[in-house]
């Protein structure tokens, strides 16, 4: 073990094993992750190679032999819950480049059993759980993302042959995007444009077939294959598909809620508000992801921080670790605070949304859309944070971060999608920011509102009370209620404004997409700090009281942070005043001096194993350089001393130059 | 070429010429042709063909830099092109924006032979090296050493016994990692080494190494040489690493115009070190220019690319609009925009500030070279930081596309991200800016009188923002000064900062670091009005036509309004500016995003990128984006068969069950 990362473990302040068990959740719950990677990591047949090293063409090989292994080992092992598959596949491709088949297991599947009839799950997920159909999931295409309404795939109802005819009618109708609908897949669900007796009735889903299950080839009006290389990514290939009428049953659309009968009348769904249910989930299941990437990155840059010596700081001195330059603690620690608080709060989203399970049982779905709308805010949120805050902590680690030994590139590459899919950020923002009018202009008309958003009609404060620096937490949430609350008026009034101006709705709306924005970002913002300082302050849920003095001491640097960062939106209106701001920045400075004897504690206590992690900076043991040197050596390029492009294209040159000598 | 309807219409409508703007940033309509006609020579020459890099496995794509990197030497000489910025632009196009294998050997090695030889060195080298019968590059950085020079462990010990250096790499540590081009493609080095003689340790000093045989290309004995491995980016460069056993070079082989090494081991220090520095100084200034251009063509692809794409209907049934007409994504796309004008000016000025002090440094006065360098640190960070920011927010601007290298946005951004840890790591380069503002400081107490870029710390600052209306926030003069307000307050606090640890006992370097997170907030703060300063004065003296003049000063004050409602408490928290007035600024930014939209697409058109150089089929010139996203997927190697390869592996599941 490298001396100056052993020295920060030896002098932490609280045990990083029982800050895992907070975060995992229990005890028994990291023994159980635990165990399941040493099985996963012991088994020869589950090592995989680094895929930085691969071509797209071996990276996408490797992942797809190493996904069907991966089912393999799962039927081996006799797991059976769904729960537990799903960590042990997450296990089992280290997070990375090695998944091969997500979209089958993650949407292809849920779509299914979420929308399909009975008699349609009896159908399918025999097939599909043993892996003969293998499917994916198309909705977007090459000129439709975000907007669904705007699909251009058609299904219309032949009744004279009891199917539908499926058509990409345009270049831009062709779906683009499904993972693994390039080569893997041999059905999709396709998302298309219902026609039946002349008339359309939106979007359904629909099962098509796309290749023979004897030789794999695509079936007839099928066309379909890989959009090409991505920023990262590459062992997983995205797809486009056109179809060209392309017949299927009738039973092949999915009915759950809207049917087709035999006659080809339309039978409208009923409520859709339950399948929030699903969204919310994943939405929650995308916070964490970030959190999670958002940990990677300040494990990798905090470790090397540690043994990373640079720049004598008295005339031949010894080079400190960088780890004590208050310009680095600066960009990884208030990374790190935002990496607890996303977990924080997907757990406590995670905790509401049963609750609220529970209440909908009763008849009572009031909670579903506050809950879905903070679920949409944060995905965007964290996911926004997370991805400044990996490129700070990559940039934080100097030129060896720029290399894929470090695995921030790679870490980057993948994280970074999470701000695109399933909801472009800005537009989630924007769809949170009409709730939002939507609960200001009930509060202005007296209703009350929902929890979650209740804070909306409260009288407004005037001024923060803190004095000094101990004051902080315990008006932390007001202040960010606070600037919630005046911003969302703000965005209100924006809207009102233009419309008395006479703008049209849509033209108005249009026009304050900046104080929207801001809204939902500063509702947001107050959520998340709301559930990070109740979850450090709630007794039960972490001991013993070491570990909680240290999570009190990250949630205060979140909160100082973001109001020294927003210093502005709390200082508009006369809230926090400029004597203020300047205490609170003052506490940062000694808030950083705090953290830092405990911040390698804090990365491991993530608890990823040097397998999950993949880099060579933030390895376990901090022996970086020996290992930097070993990773190197196995750089393709340096299969021969002399490169073949030497006798290609350099001997000729050299030999002509010295001829002319 | 039949251009996207969308994008045609965007060109018509435009308020003003973007050939104006062109000849403008290229310094005159002749500099224009003369740029576009050497491009061009790279670009349609067969030989230098070449398929899509993005298609390429890393070792396809490394031997393709070679080959071209050899043809291109040959045909400077073959087409006569002499001039260096016409060469820089020659390379540039005919490797696509990949560095050629000789850019190191043509950047630093020759330079360093013209600049740190003696006489004799220069005759016996210089030749060699021009003819490419040496290859070169410059190995300083070490595996566990890097801005941190002095700390570098590589040795040159001296032996008089047989009056040559002996060069070792004396820990794992010391291996020196990063050079470019090192690890396959050359085969000679200037060695950064710490000189050791007659038993004493003189810093660090240079030294010609041949790295290989010149006949076979083998290491040379006791060299161990390799790549180190992929990267982010720049997979065409085989950046390497380098160690020594006891590699034993003649003494003529010490760079030695400053100081020397008598036969007998005497040391002989060099007169003055500033010399070195001005080459440091110029790698940066190129640096603020690079950072410019890689926004610039970000915003291309995305601005563009956001005139073509159409989402989300307004009103039901309606037509889906651009998207360019999202106020949300204006507020993406046009800070970018304004930005990379702004870098562009501040480049520029940089750079003739540089020419002029070079001729000062020759007239023996190297007082100005101080404030270069300061003001070269600090835009070299600024400047890349932004950029780097910047091309990721375009790049998400364009959604799940942006994703793909189809955008060039993945390659554009690895590109430029090195910026902004090269040669000078961001918050290095940022705290070296502030240590020359603070001495600049306590020399301004003493009654100094400070260099023109720096002179405003000295003067009496503006306590309130006189902004009485919303025209007064759209005033160029109030904007100019409110940055400058927040830069002297900023630096002032920063200072006292120090200046009370210091008080309170703790000793200076410990102080210092205390008060880094002041330090960098006020250098920012420093940079980003010599930014908006620099660009507010562009737009006052250069010449154009009004129409012209109308559209960059829109797109100076969105820059300087835009600044401020990211850093509005900067500028309100003494008081300089109200409530009231950030609320003024904020409402204006939303009226110039409306004022710079029709202009949006003429604006990148100026830019100039040929496609060929932006490689996106997203920012393509004539719109026609999706006909050629699908082209390119089909290209894509994996389309090879209909059947991929890795079916092997399913096709045994798939059949076990069925």
């Amino acid at each position: 073990m490298n001396p100056d990362i052993q020295k920060e473990r030896e002098r932490a302040t609280f045990t990083a094993e029982q800050l895992t068990y907070v975060l995992d959740g229990g005890r028994h719950k990291t023994k159980k992750r635990r165990l399941m990677e040493k099985i996963i990591f012991h088994d020869p047949d589950l090592q995989c190679p680094d895929h930085s090293f691969l071509s797209k063409n071996e990276s996408f090989n490797a992942a797809t032999k190493h996904s069907i292994m991966m089912e393999k080992k799962i039927q081996k092992h006799k797991i059976k819950s769904d729960e537990d598959k799903a960590m042990f596949r997450m296990i089992a491709s280290r997070r990375k480049d090695t998944i091969s088949l997500p979209v089958h297991h993650l949407m292809f599947r849920p779509t299914i059993v979420g929308q399909g009839t009975e008699e349609q799950q009896r159908k399918w997920l025999p097939l599909i759980d043993n892996m003969t159909v293998i499917g994916t999931y198309a909705q977007t295409e090459l000129g439709h993302g975000t907007f669904i309404r705007g699909l251009e795939t058609t299904a219309t109802f032949d009744p004279k042959t009891d199917e539908f005819v499926l058509h990409s009618p345009t270049l831009t109708s062709m779906k683009w995007w499904p993972g693994n609908l390039a080569f893997q897949s041999n059905h999709a669900i396709v998302i298309a444009q219902l026609y039946t007796k002349g008339q359309c009735h939106g979007i359904q889903p629909f099962m098509v077939q796309l290749r023979s299950l004897e030789d794999y080839r695509p079936l007839p009006g099928v066309t379909v294959g890989d959009i090409g290389p991505k920023m990262a990514n590459n062992g997983y290939c995205n797809g486009f598909l056109k179809l060209d009428n392309v017949r299927i049953p009738r039973e092949n659309m999915l009915m759950k809620y809207a049917k087709v009968e035999r006659d080809g009348t339309y039978i409208k769904p009923q409520s859709m508000k339950l399948a929030y249910g699903s969204m919310v989930l994943l939405r929650v299941a995308f916070t964490k992801t970030a959190a999670e990437a958002l940990a990677s990155a300040c494990t990798i840059a905090v470790r090397y921080s540690a043994v990373r010596r640079q720049t004598e700081q008295t005339p031949g001195g010894v080079e400190p670790q960088i780890l004590d330059y208050q310009s680095q603690q600066y960009k990884l620690f208030p990374a790190l605070a935002a990496a607890y608080a996303f977990y924080f709060a997907s757990e406590s989203l995670n905790n509401i949304y049963q609750q609220i399970q529970q209440e909908i049982k009763t008849g009572n779905i009031a909670s579903m859309t506050p809950l879905h709308v903070i679920s949409s805010g944060l995905k965007a949120f964290s996911s926004d944070v997370m991805n400044c805050g990996i490129e700070t902590c990559r940039l934080s680690c100097g030129g060896h971060g720029y290399s894929h030994a470090s695995g921030l590139p790679g870490l980057y590459g993948r994280a970074t999608a999470l701000c695109t899919v399933e909801g472009v950020n800005t537009v989630l923002y924007l769809q949170v920011a009409g709730y939002l009018m939507k609960c200001a202009s009930m509060a202005a008309s007296g209703q009350t509102l929902p929890d979650l958003v209740a804070y909306i009609s409260k009288p407004p404060e005037q001024q923060w009370s803190v004095r000094n620096g101990t004051d902080i937490m315990n008006q932390a949430v007001s202040a960010y209620e606070h600037r919630a609350q005046r911003l969302v008026v703000a965005a209100a009034q924006s809207l009102q404004g233009e419309m008395t101006a006479g703008k049209a709705q849509h033209e108005a709306w249009n026009n304050s997409h900046i104080a929207l924005i801001k809204a939902a970002k500063a509702h947001t913002h107050y959520f998340v700090v709301k559930c990070f300082v109740n979850f450090v302050r709630s007794k039960d849920l972490i001991t013993p009281d070491n570990v909680k003095s240290v999570l009190e001491t990250l949630c205060k640097l979140y909160v100082c942070y973001g109001i020294h960062e927003n210093a502005g939106d709390f200082m508009q209106d006369g809230y926090i005043s400029g004597e203020q701001i300047a205490l609170v920045t003052n506490q940062i400075s000694g808030l950083l001096a705090t953290i830092r004897p405990n911040a390698v504690a804090l990365v491991d206590a993530f608890d990823f194993k040097d397998e999950i992690l993949g880099s060579v900076l933030g390895c376990y043991d901090g022996n970086v350089y020996q290992k930097m040197y070993e990773w190197a050596k196995q750089s393709p390029l340096n299969k021969d001393e002399v490169h073949e492009s030497y006798y290609k294209y350099l001997k000729p040159m050299l030999q002509a130059n010295k001829s002319k000598l | 070429m039949t251009v996207n309807p969308d994008l045609q219409k965007e060109r018509d409508s435009a308020t003003f010429e973007s050939t104006e703007l062109t000849f403008m940033l290229d310094r005159g309509a002749d500099r224009t042709r003369r740029r576009r006609y050497i491009q061009s020579l790279a670009l349609q020459d067969p030989d230098l063909n070449e398929v899509d890099h993005r298609f390429l496995t890393r070792d396809e794509l490394y031997s393709s830099i070679v080959r071209r990197s050899v043809i291109i030497a040959r045909k400077l000489k073959e087409l006569n092109l002499t001039d260096l910025n016409d060469q820089l632009i020659y390379k540039g196009s005919a490797l696509r924006g990949e560095g050629s294998i000789f850019a190191i050997h043509d950047l630093m090695l020759i330079p360093m032979l013209q600049s740190q030889a003696t006489e004799k060195q220069r005759k016996k080298w210089l030749p060699m090296a021009l003819n490419y019968d040496i290859i070169g590059t410059y190995l300083q950085t070490e595996l566990a050493h890097g801005t941190f020079v002095r700390g570098l462990e590589t040795t040159a010990t001296y032996d008089p016994a047989t009056e040559e250096f002996v060069i070792n790499s004396p820990t794992l540590t010391s291996t020196k990692w990063w050079p470019g081009f090192l690890g396959k493609s050359v085969n000679f080095a200037v060695l950064m080494a710490q000189l050791h003689s007659k038993g004493k340790k003189y810093g660090i000093h240079s030294f010609l190494v041949p790295l290989r045989r010149f006949d076979n290309h083998q290491p040379l004995p006791g060299i161990t040489l390799g790549d180190i491995g992929p990267k982010f980016g720049s997979a065409g460069n085989d950046n390497g690493f380098c160690r020594f056993d006891h590699v034993r070079i003649p003494r003529e082989n010490m760079l030695s115009k400053y100081a020397k090494i008598d036969s007998d081991g005497t040391y002989h220090p060099p007169i003055s070190d500033k010399i070195v520095y001005g080459a440091m100084v110029l790698t940066r200034v190129g640096m603020v220019a690079m950072a410019a251009g890689g926004l610039a063509s970000g915003c291309t692809i995305a601005i563009r690319y956001s005139a073509v794409r159409r989402q989300t209907e307004l009103t039901p049934g309606g037509i889906e609009p651009q998207i360019l007409d999202y106020q949300s994504q204006q507020l993406k796309l046009f800070p970018q925009l304004a930005t990379a004008l702004a870098l562009k000016f501040a480049a520029r000025n940089i750079r003739d500030r540089c020419d002029q002090i070079q001729d000062d440094i020759k007239a023996g006065n190297v007082s100005t070279l101080q404030e270069l360098h300061g003001l070269s640190s600090g835009m070299k960070a600024f400047s890349s930081l932004a950029a780097n920011n910047g091309i990721e927010t375009l790049r998400l601007g364009c959604g799940g596309h942006g994703y793909s290298e189809a955008s060039g946005f993945p390659s554009l951004y690895s590109t430029v991200t090195v910026l902004v840890t090269a040669e000078g790591e961001y918050t290095v380069m940022i705290l070296q800016c502030a240590r020359y503002l603070v001495k600049c400081i306590a020399k301004a107490a003493g009654g100094e009188i400070l260099p023109t870029s720096i002179a405003y710390l000295t003067e009496k600052p503006e306590l309130k923002c006189p902004a009485k209306t919303p025209e007064d926030v759209l005033n160029l003069e109030i904007l100019s000064n409110a940055y400058k307000h927040r830069a002297y307050r900023l630096v002032t606090e920063a200072g006292q900062q120090l200046q009370s640890l210091v008080k309170s006992g703790k000793p200076q370097h410990v102080a210092w670091n205390e008060s880094h997170m002041y330090l960098v907030q006020a250098t920012e703060a420093h940079c980003h009005y010599y930014t908006v300063m620099n660009f507010v004065n562009s737009i006052k003296t250069l010449e154009m036509s009004d129409s012209l003049r109308s559209v960059l000063t829109s797109l100076c004050q969105l820059y300087a309004l835009y600044g401020i409602d990211q850093h509005a408490g900067q500028f309100a928290q003494d008081g300089y500016m109200t409530g009231q007035q950030l609320s003024m600024a904020t409402s204006q930014i939303a009226s110039l995003l409306t004022t710079i939209r029709p202009n949006a697409v003429n604006v990148v058109d100026a830019f100039d990128y040929p496609d060929e150089l932006l490689k996106s089929e997203l920012g393509r010139y004539d719109g026609n984006v999706y006909e050629n996203m699908y082209k390119w997927a089909k290209d894509s190697p994996l389309n090879k068969t209909e059947v991929h390869d890795s079916y092997k592996y399913l096709k045994p599941m798939l059949q076990s069950k069925m």
